[in-house]
């Protein structure tokens, strides 16, 4: 690894805005891998949000921003399996009658990575030296599993970091019932998915539940504080940044 | 005529959601067979190249369905059976009326049939005083209850024993018991006569085939073999999409419906049906009839968004992985098919409009392609459908379905354009934030459209500095 590719940073909106710190903490995990890093501050939105409730031609919007600011990048790495997915799969669904822009974004797509599948798969790191006391217990995201295909490699993160006691919960691979939209236009049915998914973490014993999307986890972190949980939840760049 | 019900998906899903009775079978119903099919398909001896296999021969079928449909009714028609290409459902009912009004027929048994369902064929015959006796477990306890089945495989799914055991007692005129296996004595007593008195047979076809004029029928109780053999005429009910080109296709097709339906290697029963009894082989009805139904599906094939949707050989195996099926049940969705297969067709075959909660409903997890024998992209038609009911659409007539929702995407759109406006909008809402009731630092209710959020769950508030502000500020320094 004598030459580092330098990381742009591809920061979801949800993480920019309401959990700025999982940024601070992937920021961090790189300082301590010695990797180069930088933040193209223009960036919104992925368009994620306005794609799956339908509305492609806002999305676009979005979609050419995204493409315009990323495309210089050397490698693109994103704390969210779902809004890596969006860039990799769904840009090309919203650029196939545009055979310009379809050929921009599918280049875009090609080096953008999730942050554990940049680690493992595209560095070999397995371990960043980090500590963390506490058990943990961990929730695969819908679009990073099945999407990207991503189920070992924050699993392997997770259990070499020292202190931390890794417990799987029953059906990790369930939804969180987040969906995005659907949370809020179907919450009855949302919530009742939820608490499927927080009766699994409960019966742990965990004392955190973590994932590498934060959108799950803002979902999980909501009920959980709604039924006065003391379970938290942390994104798992922040147990690889360590205390 | 099906009387279609997709605009209650929110409240009859929250009836579900209560239905603890419900919640429990479905429960069940997901660990049984979800667990068990992704166990079948790990036991495939071809592996995963197996349902890539089935995918192609799907697709290539339907993308040649005129051929094949043709080829098919001339072998039915070879074998002395009669067919009878419906454009909808009213057009297949009134033929099966025609031929029961010519046998005289007083009492039809009937296989379980979604497309059947789908038409609304029972009621259509009781109305002409034809008594219509369904013959699958699941089907006879949900007809006795006078109610519609709620999962394409296990129709009663939504029954308890003991509410089985209740309608048995007061309907059969026995005992009141719960012990399976004496319900389904009972029951295979009662049917016994209907089969033995029946004039006509009616069924589903699992999968017919274009080669050799058959259809199949695939059944665990033996019921669909006996209800079209004994009596004197079989009337055959398909989608025009179930269909196969070739015999040989039927290997890997009728082996994944099983896995993929109950787990199983192969159903118990599975007939091969061509046509009428001939002179001299001893079995069988003297008059065999296939309708092949259209009732929307050209449309759906017509249109190569959606036409990987009729490669669907109806297993339910989709139904049985879905995080919102296992929350809602099957009624919620308002038609025969549901699960992540009816939030697809569902809307396709009534309207896209009518059926809008079916493919917004769905939190796009994508456990319905893992879980799908062929492999079909369910996920992919859900974003499509949005697409249109987002953005309207002339050629399925869809009318944009939430303007209000419409303008703040717009809105959306001018906030992502650039980042001054967006950081603006950030600055406003985290000052305007603190307006909504918060409780140990979590936003405890938010106001209008995002009060859904909010009915269940906390949310952190917007962080006081973005990561793009603290960045910009620690690179300064």
């Amino acid at each position: 690894m004598a030459d580092k590719k330098t990381v742009t940073l591809f920061i979801q909106c949800l993480v920019d805005g309401i959990y700025p710190e999982v940024g601070n903490a992937m920021v961090a995990v790189f300082r301590k891998l010695g990797i180069p890093v930088t933040c193209p501050t223009e960036h919104t939105c992925c368009g994620q949000v306005a794609f799956n409730s339908g509305y492609r031609k806002a999305a676009r919007v979005a979609a050419r921003k995204f493409v315009s600011l990323f495309e210089g990048a050397e490698i693109i790495v994103c704390p969210s399996g779902s809004c890596a997915y969006m860039v990799k799969h769904h840009y090309l669904d919203l650029f196939r009658n545009d055979e310009k822009w379809l050929r921009r974004a599918r280049r875009v797509g090609a080096k953008t990575f999730e942050l554990t599948e940049f680690l493992v798969d595209v560095l070999g790191i397995e371990s960043v030296g980090a500590n963390f006391n506490g058990k943990v217990t961990y929730h695969d995201s819908c679009h990073l599993l099945r999407g990207l295909g991503v189920h070992e490699q924050p699993r392997r993160l997770l259990k070499n970091i020292k202190g931390l006691q890794f417990v799987e919960m029953k059906n990790p691979d369930r939804c969180c019932g987040f969906g995005g939209a659907f949370s809020i236009k179907y919450p009855e049915i949302s919530v009742a998915i939820l608490d499927e998914k927080v009766e699994t973490i409960l019966a742990t014993g965990a004392d955190i539940v973590t994932g590498c999307d934060i959108g799950c986890l803002m979902n999980i972190q909501g009920r959980l504080s709604r039924k006065g949980s003391s379970v938290k939840t942390l994104h798992i760049a922040q147990l690889l940044a360590g205390p | 005529m099906i009387e279609i019900t997709t605009e209650k998906y929110i409240e009859e899903a929250a009836k579900g959601i209560k239905n603890t009775v419900l919640q429990e079978a479905l429960a069940n119903l997901q660990e049984r067979f979800g667990g068990g099919t992704a166990e079948g398909y790990k036991n495939l001896p071809e592996g995963p190249a197996l349902r890539h296999l089935a995918h192609d021969i799907r697709i290539n079928t339907i993308n040649n369905l005129d051929i094949v449909l043709k080829k098919l009714a001339q072998n039915v028609r070879k074998n002395g059976g009669h067919v009878f290409f419906a454009k909808d459902g009213e057009a297949a009912v009134d033929y099966c009326l025609q031929v029961a009004r010519r046998h005289n027929v007083k009492l039809a048994v009937k296989g379980k049939s979604m497309v059947t369902e789908e038409i609304g064929l029972n009621s259509s015959l009781a109305a002409a005083g034809i008594e219509v006796a369904e013959t699958d477990l699941g089907e006879y306890i949900v007809q006795l209850f006078g109610e519609h089945p709620s999962h394409i495989i296990a129709p009663a799914i939504h029954k308890t024993r003991k509410e089985i055991g209740r309608i048995f007692a007061e309907k059969l005129n026995i005992p009141f018991t719960d012990d399976p296996p004496a319900l389904t004595q009972a029951a295979r007593k009662a049917l016994r006569e209907k089969f033995l008195t029946a004039d006509m047979g009616i069924s589903g076809c699992n999968l017919a085939c274009a080669e050799t004029g058959h259809i199949t029928v695939v059944s665990n109780e033996g019921n669909i073999r006996m209800s079209s053999t004994l009596p004197k005429v079989h009337v055959s009910f398909m989608g025009m999409e179930r269909v196969t080109a070739r015999l040989e296709d039927h290997n890997p097709l009728l082996r994944l419906l099983c896995i993929g339906a109950a787990a199983m290697n192969m159903a118990t029963y599975v007939s091969y049906i061509g046509g009428p009894t001939f002179p001299g082989h001893g079995d069988g009805p003297e008059e065999f009839h296939l309708v092949i139904l259209d009732n929307g599906r050209t449309r759906i094939l017509a249109d190569t968004a959606f036409r990987e949707m009729l490669c669907c050989i109806r297993c339910a195996a989709c139904l049985n992985v879905c995080p919102v099926y296992r929350k809602i049940g099957g009624h919620a969705y308002g038609y025969p098919y549901s699960g992540p297969v009816g939030a697809v067709v569902t809307p396709l075959l009534v309207g896209i409009n009518r059926a809008e909660h079916l493919c917004q409903g769905e939190t796009l997890c994508g456990a319905c392609k893992d879980a799908c024998p062929v492999n079909i992209d369910i996920p992919r038609m859900l974003l499509e459908l949005r697409n249109k009911l987002a953005e309207g659409d002339s050629k399925w007539q869809v009318t944009p379905s939430n303007q209000k929702e419409k303008f703040l995407y717009t809105l959306w759109s001018w906030l992502v354009r650039d980042r001054r406006i967006y950081d603006l909008f950030l600055r406003l809402s985290s000052v305007g934030q603190k307006l909504f009731p918060q409780k140990e630092g979590m936003i405890h209710r938010l106001p209008f459209s995002l009060k859904g959020w909010t009915s269940g769950r906390d949310l952190k508030p917007i962080a006081d500095e973005s990561f793009t502000r603290h960045w910009k500020r620690m690179k300064k320094n």
